[in-house]
């Protein structure tokens, strides 16, 4: 007992800054992944046909490759472009370039959900299209789409442990580093597993309140 | 800039590679199929403890990054006296991961299932298991097609992550053609491509079986 509060006051505070690393990575690819995908849905609505055919092509390839394998080209293989990233960085923009392929998809679903004719009515009062989408489409469509974004950005969280393998110090990485100094792996994998889980946790209960939040206009 | 040399050298050494990446993926999805359809079961059960259990298997499997649980069957097996190979390690981790998955997805087919189907087998004596061999898996698999493609070709990528284990698999090669040439890029963009087409083929042959089951 003893030996193991002394593990938790010499390894304690760099466990919560892994904990902190994991969710600044998180978030950051949440947020910039989400604008990203909006910006791309939306495009995919106005642009002509090349474009479209462009963002197809990027969607694709980033739905067929792993993360991995994106990471590592970005990481190791920006500097042949001269692009050389702090690893946070590189993996908190290839966890958004990512995760913006996917968003694009949800977002891109919700728009189509949505009836034609409600997008006739509010050409016909006179709405402009930016207009229309933020008054009209989008508040429909978050009712649809809330879940699988939810289901997206649980992914997302549970996908910044990859991170770890380009040297990113997020929780993965830390707990893995402190197992090996100390022979206990299996109780550090088990203690990262409870952290995840409480995580993952903790967002499904947000998650189910942003649906009904989403949904209360539906219901009177 | 981009050396069209070394990436044109990497090719054969992926598709070696490729081999593995399709085998680990393959015998995954076998066994996940396997564990699945007993966590559907339990999940569907009248019994509330299966019901929970089913739940918790879930709710673990699919909670925890498949990283953490792939390193935990690497590090944790040893410690029961189960000496593992890496390749094992890994198809472990694979399958109990993909087992709750798929049983999420076929929960879906299976709650589509008419339950009038299910009392006929009952009034005609057909056994328990040969109602679930004979009449709701093959529906399953039918209503929940086009997510099952889905979720193989996710299982596919995320076979990458047992190069970190050590498994000579796309991924891993492509490291050590990237640590042998210095040439990252190339190497990782061959192995970006050699995903890409594992994946197309997957995604074709699932467009077929689609409307090979449409017909049917």
């Amino acid at each position: 007992m003893t030996a193991s509060l002394s593990l938790i006051q010499q390894y304690g505070p760099q466990v919560l800054s892994g904990f902190g690393i994991t969710i600044v990575s998180w978030l950051g690819a949440v947020v910039l992944g989400m604008a990203l995908g909006f910006l791309i849905a939306v495009l995919q609505l106005f642009a002509g046909r090349w474009v479209r055919t462009v963002l197809r092509i990027y969607i694709e390839v980033l739905r067929t490759t792993p993360f991995l394998v994106q990471l590592f080209i970005l990481y190791y293989g920006g500097p042949n472009f001269g692009l050389s990233l702090q690893a946070l960085d590189a993996g908190i923009i290839a966890l958004a370039i990512y995760g913006s392929a996917y968003f694009a998809e949800v977002f891109r679903s919700g728009f189509t959900s949505v009836p034609r004719g409600h997008l006739e009515a509010a050409q016909c009062l006179g709405m402009s299209r930016l207009t229309t989408i933020w008054r009209v489409q989008l508040p429909q469509m978050l009712v649809i789409i809330t879940p699988s974004l939810v289901n997206l950005i649980i992914i997302l969280s549970k996908e910044t442990s990859v991170l770890s393998i380009v040297t990113v110090p997020e929780l993965t990485a830390i707990l893995t580093q402190i197992g090996s100094e100390q022979f206990i792996y299996v109780q550090t994998m088990l203690i990262l597993s409870v952290c995840y889980l409480l995580l993952v946790g903790v967002t499904q209960k947000l998650g189910s309140w942003a649906e009904a939040r989403a949904s209360r206009f539906l219901q009177h | 800039m981009f050396d069209a040399q070394s990436f044109l050298h990497a090719l054969p050494l992926l598709l070696r590679a490729a081999q593995m990446t399709v085998f680990v993926s393959a015998v995954g999805l076998l066994i996940g199929f396997l564990i699945a359809v007993a966590v559907v079961s339990a999940c569907l059960s009248p019994r509330p403890p299966m019901r929970r259990l089913g739940n918790l298997y879930t709710f673990v499997f699919r909670g925890v990054p498949l990283l953490v649980q792939l390193m935990l069957a690497y590090y944790f097996l040893p410690t029961l006296g189960i000496n593992v190979s890496p390749d094992v390690a890994a198809i472990a981790a694979v399958s109990l991961c993909e087992g709750a998955y798929l049983g999420e997805i076929l929960r879906g087919g299976f709650l589509g299932i008419p339950r009038g189907q299910i009392e006929a087998t009952q009034m005609l004596g057909i056994s328990r298991f040969a109602t679930l061999v004979h009449i709701e898996i093959p529906q399953a698999l039918k209503l929940t097609a086009p997510s099952l493609v889905n979720e193989m070709i996710l299982l596919v990528k995320a076979s990458s992550l047992i190069s970190v284990v050590g498994v000579a698999e796309i991924t891993r090669t492509a490291q050590n053609i990237a640590a042998s040439t210095f040439r990252p890029l190339e190497a990782y963009v061959a192995a970006g491509l050699m995903y890409m087409a594992v994946n197309g083929i997957l995604s074709v042959l699932g467009h077929y079986a689609e409307r090979h089951f449409e017909r049917a």
